[in-house]
């Protein structure tokens, strides 16, 4: 299956903005009409997710319906304050907060109408109350929201839903079937196959227990460019495509300042122009902090800042900077992050975001520089070939993504087919990470560039 | 794997020994421990063949199914196990101390402290591997739900008395061993494994000979080679070190098991057809013979196992025990201490399959476990917080400077700046917690700036006390060594999840909901009866 049976000839031309559109209405319809006691919306990556939980919230709001919002990380939570206090600046909105020092950004104590407190009875009576699913698990209430959003739902745990679920009466779950699955420190195979296994992601539960809630899906992507969308639809998400808000051309990066042939800038011109580079190092196994991929990722990145890129895009007619804020370096451990963070700091870069997969997960920036999740590895292992890690890596950035590898992770891939146990009455995952890889390096080796540093 | 334990794994490589991982241990070990060898048979699942079994070294039981697809004689074993194992474990159970347990109360879900019984120590049962562990399981599922002729006087063929108490217990410590750093039912290999590193892969390391030969090998030669005799090593076709079981070798079952078993059907169908009482007897005595033969051959092939389990405890017992192995084991004093009030109040089998709270509560308690473990065994083990250290998650090094600052506000509080002076290069970020232990707790610190290579500046923030000044002791000083972690020492509590009857409708209700009715055991198949 591939993108072709989305625009098959003779049908209408494809209208991102009506499609997306008519999608948006009918989950608000179902949300603030239908009778189910839940509903589930797929998003692909930059599909206008937040958007949609900020205007379902205010939807809500205006229907007099209190409402709590769930999502999983504070930073999370923060965005959908900011957000929403954009949106409606009058709208009472209260931030439930942990204990800890520092709970929150400090940018909420700016907004007039939020109110930040530890204790939900404080929030109680405001119209909109956000807080992380770990901090809500702690609320015991008498008498349950009316109306509950769960933002980033698949990366929500089974128990984690356990435990908030007495809350609410009904919900609206939003989230990425492709990102990263929830993971747990222990083995749970004890429980693997069980419709509520507590390690399981939070909406296979809510589905296993409840197969006829209405199910939706954004159809369009904003943040790809068109020369991603396509890639990351057939790759990640093969049953159910997607398609770029934006047509070839429209995003543009320029370099005012021209190559001087080095496997760095050969490849910043291969991904300027077609929106992926990769560039590749000779074979080796490497320990994970393999000190030449990093300085070629350092490197990369302080040849984009050096070369003063400037991107062109729908937003605005201007060619904007690239600016370090702007760049984003993506790597499969935190070790990893912690050596190209030196790196970058040898080479006098800083602003720039150097961050895991799992960090990574609802954020954007205009390039990403990612270091393959297999470089260098003599072996293939679950947590490595994860479709999740790969296809958030691959799928966070606007214009172009430039990816450094060791050669030979084709063969590597060979030689590690997936040998993951299957267990019976678990859902088997498609496409699994074996192919997604696959499908990626088979893409990335059109805009490859060899490179002996 | 971490880099330090393959760097101990090459070392033990090139010196041809295990090398240690560990220089406390970090497991309890009871004065007087069960030991378990169970040997179960090829193709049948949860038929027992034998087992060795006891706390005596010189004296173990041997336990022996003649011919293991006898319904009967599988009875008979597991009414002899339960009658080893059970008075062990009810002599711990009936020694206890007075202790203190927070309850929420029923009615106002308040916190209240109740006292409670607690026992004084727990029984241990040690196996020789991960596969003795699982059929330790194995037993307790299979049996758990029998009835004996008292539960059920129609019941075809109802189990000996004690048989489904034993399931219980066994079920109870099966899965106490999967919440990590209990010390409940321990698997030899694993207890080895965690203490010394060897030359071969963590799967070879499931070989309890292999394992051993490595860490203790004969005087002479190197663990490798002991390691590889004992693996492979054979005579007359039959291995020298038959495997820690429960599975035997194929070579054995067909060659020697599989004929005297035969021997045994025979010997037992002549004395059935015996016609005189004077042929019966010497019947009877063919059977004896016959049976014995099994049971000698069950004892050569558990009792290296035996000793090798008992040796392996040796070797654990001349490591000093971990600082914190004491708290841990007071955790399995209390699991130990729940399942006795359990089945003492008269409560039912374990379900055989969890609920949806119960699923979530035991993951989530399990999370803090392992949590607690990797802490804990750190801040008891300079070896294993050097392989923290080495993978960026600590540093230790030496205070060069402490400078006294203190917090805004009405009441200023102290905010030492400590400045450390390391080799190592943990990963930090701005404002990034740190702690070190203070008399056994931990004190918090926030990371603050890299003044220069290898030079650290943390800002501690508490336990320093009430007053403006900061107590003695609670702040280190020039020229202290000190070690910082980025993980926590002491974990929180999880969420309160509902109540199995308060499951929610994204979980599928309360279970039972559906007018399902309580665990009823299996119904005999005719496979059940030969």
């Amino acid at each position: 299956m591939t993108a072709e049976t989305v625009s098959a000839p003779g049908r209408p031309e494809f209208d991102p903005g009506a499609e997306a559109a008519r999608a948006t209405e009918a989950i608000l319809d179902d949300t603030l009409h239908g009778t189910a006691r839940g509903v589930v919306v797929d998003s692909p990556p930059g599909a206008g997710k937040s958007t949609l939980v900020v205007r379902a919230a205010l939807e809500l709001a205006r229907a007099g319906r209190p409402l709590m919002v769930v999502a999983q990380t504070n930073a999370q939570v923060d965005d959908l304050v900011v957000r929403l206090a954009e949106k409606e600046p009058e709208l009472p909105v209260g931030r439930l907060h942990s204990s800890d020092a520092d709970p929150y950004d400090r940018a909420l104590e700016e907004l007039a109408n939020v109110r930040t407190s530890a204790k939900a009875q404080d929030l109680a009576g405001l119209p909109v109350v956000l807080s992380t699913a770990a901090k809500w698990a702690h609320v015991s209430v008498d008498e349950p929201w009316r109306h509950a959003i769960v933002d980033e739902a698949y990366q929500m745990r089974s128990d984690a839903l356990l435990a908030v679920a007495g809350l609410f009466e009904r919900a609206l779950f939003v989230g990425d079937p492709g990102q990263l699955d929830p993971f747990s420190t222990v083995g749970g195979e004890q429980w693997a196959g069980l419709s509520y296994d507590p390690s399981a992601a939070a909406v296979t539960t809510l589905l296993a227990h409840n197969p006829a809630l209405p199910q939706h899906r954004l159809p369009v992507s904003w943040r790809l460019p068109a020369s991603a969308a396509r890639l990351v639809s057939d790759a990640f998400y093969p049953f159910t495509p997607f398609r770029s808000g934006t047509g070839p051309g429209e995003r543009r990066l320029a370099l005012a300042v021209a190559s001087d042939g080095s496997g760095p800038d050969r490849v910043i011109d291969a991904a300027a122009e077609s929106g992926w580079g990769l560039l590749e190092l000779p074979a080796r196994h490497t320990p994970r902090t393999d000190p030449e991929a990093v300085r070629a990722v350092a490197q990369v990145v302080r040849r984009l800042l050096d070369r003063g890129g400037a991107a062109v895009s729908e937003r605005s007619p201007d060619p904007v900077p690239l600016t370090a804020s702007r760049i984003a370096v993506g790597t499969a451990h935190r070790d990893q992050a912690a050596a190209v963070r030196a790196a970058l700091a040898a080479l006098g870069v800083s602003g720039v975001t150097v961050d895991t997969a799992n960090r990574l997960q609802g954020r954007e920036y205009d390039v990403t520089v990612v270091l393959h999740p297999l470089s260098g590895r003599p072996d293939a292992t679950a947590f490595h070939l994860e479709t999740g890690r790969l296809c958030v890596l691959a799928s966070r950035h606007r214009h172009a993504c430039i990816v450094v590898c060791r050669a030979g992770v084709d063969d590597l891939l060979d030689d590690y087919p997936s040998t993951e146990p299957v267990q019976l009455g678990t859902l088997v995952k498609f496409p699994d990470g074996w192919e997604a890889n696959h499908a990626v390096l088979a893409h990335l080796a059109e805009h490859r560039v060899r490179w002996r540093p | 794997m971490s880099l330090i334990t393959t760097l101990a794994q090459l070392e033990a490589v090139r010196t041809g020994r295990a090398q240690p991982a560990a220089t406390v241990r970090h497991r309890h070990l009871s004065a007087a421990p069960l030991v378990f060898v169970p040997l179960t048979t090829a193709g049948e699942a949860g038929a027992p063949l034998g087992a060795l079994v006891g706390t005596d070294r010189d004296a173990p039981h041997l336990l022996v199914v003649p011919q293991p697809r006898d319904r009967d004689l599988r009875f008979g074993f597991l009414a002899e196990l339960a009658d080893v194992v059970l008075p062990y474990l009810e002599a711990y159970a009936d020694a206890v101390e007075p202790a203190e347990r927070t309850e929420r109360d029923s009615g106002t879900g308040a916190r209240v402290k109740v006292e409670v019984e607690l026992c004084a120590d727990a029984a241990q049962i040690v196996v020789p591997s991960r596969a003795g562990v699982e059929y330790v399981r194995l037993l307790g599922r299979s049996t758990r739900f029998r009835r004996t002729a008292e539960q059920d006087p129609q019941a075809p063929h109802p189990a000996p008395p004690r048989v489904p108490l034993l399931g219980r217990w066994l079920t109870h410590y099966g899965e106490r061993a999967r919440v990590p750093g209990s010390s409940l039912l321990l698997a030899m290999t694993d207890l080895l494994g965690r203490h010394w590193a060897t030359g071969q892969s963590t799967l070879e390391d499931q070989h309890l000979g292999a394992l051993l030969a490595w860490i203790d090998p004969p005087a002479g030669g190197t663990g490798a080679e002991a390691a590889h005799r004992a693996e492979l090593a054979r005579e007359d076709g039959q291995l020298l070190c038959p495997p820690a079981g429960p599975a035997t070798d194929p070579a054995f079952d067909n060659k020697l098991l599989a004929p005297a078993i035969e021997r045994y059907d025979r010997a037992r169908l002549a004395l059935a057809g015996a016609e005189d009482g004077l042929a019966a007897d010497g019947l009877l005595r063919a059977l004896t013979e016959a049976e014995r033969e099994v049971r000698d051959l069950v004892e050569s092939r558990t009792r290296p196992t035996w000793d090798a389990v008992w040796r392996g405890l040796e070797l654990l017992r001349r490591l000093p025990e971990g600082a914190r192995v004491e708290e841990r084991w007071t955790r399995d004093r209390w699991s130990f201490t729940g399942h006795r009030d359990r089945v003492r109040s008269g409560e039912p089998p374990q379900p055989r399959r969890d609920d949806a709270v119960t699923a979530a509560n035991k993951l989530a308690a399990r999370e803090r476990e392992q949590a607690r473990l990797d802490a804990q065994e750190a801040l008891d083990d300079p070896l294993v917080m050097a392989g923290r250290r080495l993978s960026g998650e600590a540093f230790a090094g030496e205070v060069v400077d402490v400078v006294m600052t203190y917090s805004e506000g009405r009441r200023p509080s102290p905010r030492p700046l400590v400045t450390v002076l390391t080799d190592d290069r943990p990963h930090l970020g701005e404002r990034v917690k740190v702690y070190r232990s203070l008399g056994g707790r931990a004190q918090t610190a926030e990371f603050v700036e890299q003044a220069g290579d290898g030079v650290l500046v943390v800002r501690i923030v508490d336990k320093m006390g009430r007053g403006k000044e900061p107590e003695p002791g609670s702040v280190p000083e020039k020229g202290d060594p000190v070690c910082f972690t980025l993980f926590e020492h002491e974990q929180r509590g999880g969420a309160r999840l509902p109540e199995p009857e308060d499951t929610p409708w994204t979980h599928g209700g309360p279970p039972g909901a559906e007018g399902a009715v309580a665990e009823a055991p299996d119904a005999p198949t005719e496979e059940d009866v030969l």
